[in-house]
């Protein structure tokens, strides 16, 4: 498209199919605790 | 739900619900839009062609375009997850993270600690070894079939119990094999007793270690002091140095509170990057309103323009080839966090608890000390059903407020603890951290844009 450039990301929908191992970091743990943000944490599902 | 916004020279739209993240010209900007306002759409050639300069049916390829972003499910998404969240948090009760409080007590005595000087506004304790091990026991055996399972020493200062810290971790080496199990830990210190002992096991079992550092030097020691009231800050920058020089490459933050008192925090985070630190975190300070040094509303253009102009920098520096990464700006947009997680939140309550030093559970270490939030303990696990459930039925749904945002997936609602210190429940909002919040992702993406261009 000449206009609009799509960056790769994951497909929402598509990890409702395979996601939900659990197996990701939880929010908390890493460095922030004191504001709660999941979208920088990463995914441990190869599937998902 | 779509998001636009111009930042940098770039001009960004997200598509929430898809998670997609469109870079488009201007004309694409404004065509995409007028379609999400509902303008006719000869209407929008009309008005396009004119404002551009452009033959109309540029504008209508541009049009031609996003309707095929549509058809592909990238642009304009309805919300395909509505329903959702409430049954997710109640699909499971394993448990897979704990935060060890294995010391109520600390030896700085930081003005704005929201553990009130390591205490939790009780009595000073340290964790014994047998209710430690207990709480590892419980974690395993509540964890059903997660195999990695989070555990962080927490405090007050948890190197004031480091023999308890390395016994623990040694216990749990040993069960985790025939458990199946994969303990991580995680040890969040002030530095103060950091010597070459404490660096070295760390190096060998901590999963990631996080380091307390406001940053300058002056900033540093006007809040984070010792009971003699001097500041702590040339006693530890010489020891987290010498820690992460020994670490590799193992994972580690620095972890600065910025207040009132420096709002310029960008200075700050610049320094620890002088001092030779490369994973760095700034958190916004939590306090009363009322504190001296707590955050204003006439803070906020400041703070808005300080993340900017971190996200600037840090483009810079990737470009020069010595890079820096910020915790609130690591976002994989290809590899991030399912839907699932997105809904769910951060765990607090439901698959997340906090370990006082005897054995009570809490939802996380921020309502450590808040009696109302006693959930159970690590022997008769968690026993105030009702509190459960209110955390169960916690996510991006049950906060009317976040229907309409376009952050909803990726904060999924927020904090519950700030929610309930802000607006009196966890099903409350803390609309000042939203603000920040909403910045730092703006933020995050645009330099993810900038970056794919590299």
């Amino acid at each position: 498209m000449k206009r609009i450039k799509t960056l790769q990301t994951k497909d929402l929908k598509n990890s409702a199919k395979n996601g939900g191992c659990g197996e990701c970091q939880t929010s908390c743990q890493s460095a922030c605790k004191t504001s709660c943000g999941v979208a920088n944490q990463k995914c441990e599902n190869k599937k998902g | 739900m779509i998001h636009q916004y111009k930042l940098d020279g770039y001009n960004i739209v997200l598509d929430v619900y898809s998670g997609s993240v469109h870079v488009v010209d201007d004309l694409a900007y404004d065509v995409i839009a007028a379609m999400d306002s509902g303008t006719d759409e000869a209407q929008i050639v009309a008005d396009i062609s004119l404002k551009y300069g452009e033959d109309e049916a540029e504008v209508r390829e541009c049009i031609d375009d996003v309707h095929e972003l549509k058809a592909q499910g990238k642009l304009f998404t309805e919300d395909p997850f509505a329903g959702l969240a409430p049954k997710l948090k109640h699909r499971s009760k394993d448990i897979k993270a704990l935060c060890l409080h294995v010391a109520h007590t600390c030896n700085l005595n930081c003005q704005y600690c929201f553990a009130s000087q390591g205490k939790f506004h009780g009595e000073r304790a340290l964790m014994s070894f047998e209710v430690g091990k207990q709480a590892l026991d419980f974690l395993a055996a509540h964890s059903g079939n997660h195999r990695n399972l989070e555990v962080d020493f927490f405090g007050g200062e948890p190197l004031m119990n480091w023999d308890v810290v390395k016994r623990l971790v040694l216990y749990a080496r040993e069960i985790e094999g025939p458990l199946n199990k994969n303990f991580r830990f995680t040890l969040t210190t002030n530095g103060m007793l950091l010597n070459d002992e404490v660096i070295d096991f760390c190096n060998e079992h901590m999963h990631n270690v996080v380091l307390s550092l406001d940053g300058r030097r002056k900033v540093h020691d006007r809040l984070r002091k010792d009971y003699a009231g001097r500041g702590s800050y040339s006693r530890i920058v010489p020891k987290f140095q010498h820690f992460v020089e020994k670490r590799g490459d193992k994972s580690y933050y620095m972890r600065g509170t910025f207040t009132h008192f420096n709002t310029d925090f960008t200075k700050d985070i610049f320094h620890m990057a002088d001092l030779g630190f490369t994973e760095l975190s700034m958190e916004p300070v939590v306090c009363a309103p009322g504190d001296p040094y707590a955050l204003t509303e006439e803070d906020l253009p400041v703070l808005y323009e300080q993340y900017e102009i971190l996200a600037r920098d840090m483009l810079r520096r990737a470009r020069e080839g010595k890079p820096i990464t910020f915790y609130h700006y690591m976002i994989s947009l290809d590899h991030g966090p399912c839907i699932y997680k997105r809904l769910s939140g951060c765990g607090s309550g439901t698959e997340y608890f906090a370990v006082t030093p005897w054995g009570d559970l809490y939802p996380c270490h921020q309502f450590v000390g808040d009696e109302k939030y006693l959930m159970g303990n690590i022997w008769d696990g968690v026993t105030n059903s009702a509190l459960e459930d209110e955390f169960r039925d916690c996510n991006v749904e049950s906060r009317p407020e976040c229907k309409d945002c376009w952050a909803r997936l990726y904060c999924s609602g927020g904090c519950a603890a700030n929610a309930y210190h802000a607006g009196g429940n966890i099903n409350a909002i803390y609309e000042y951290g939203c603000k920040l919040f909403r910045k730092r992702i703006e933020c995050a993406i645009m330099l993810q844009a900038a970056m794919a261009e590299l």
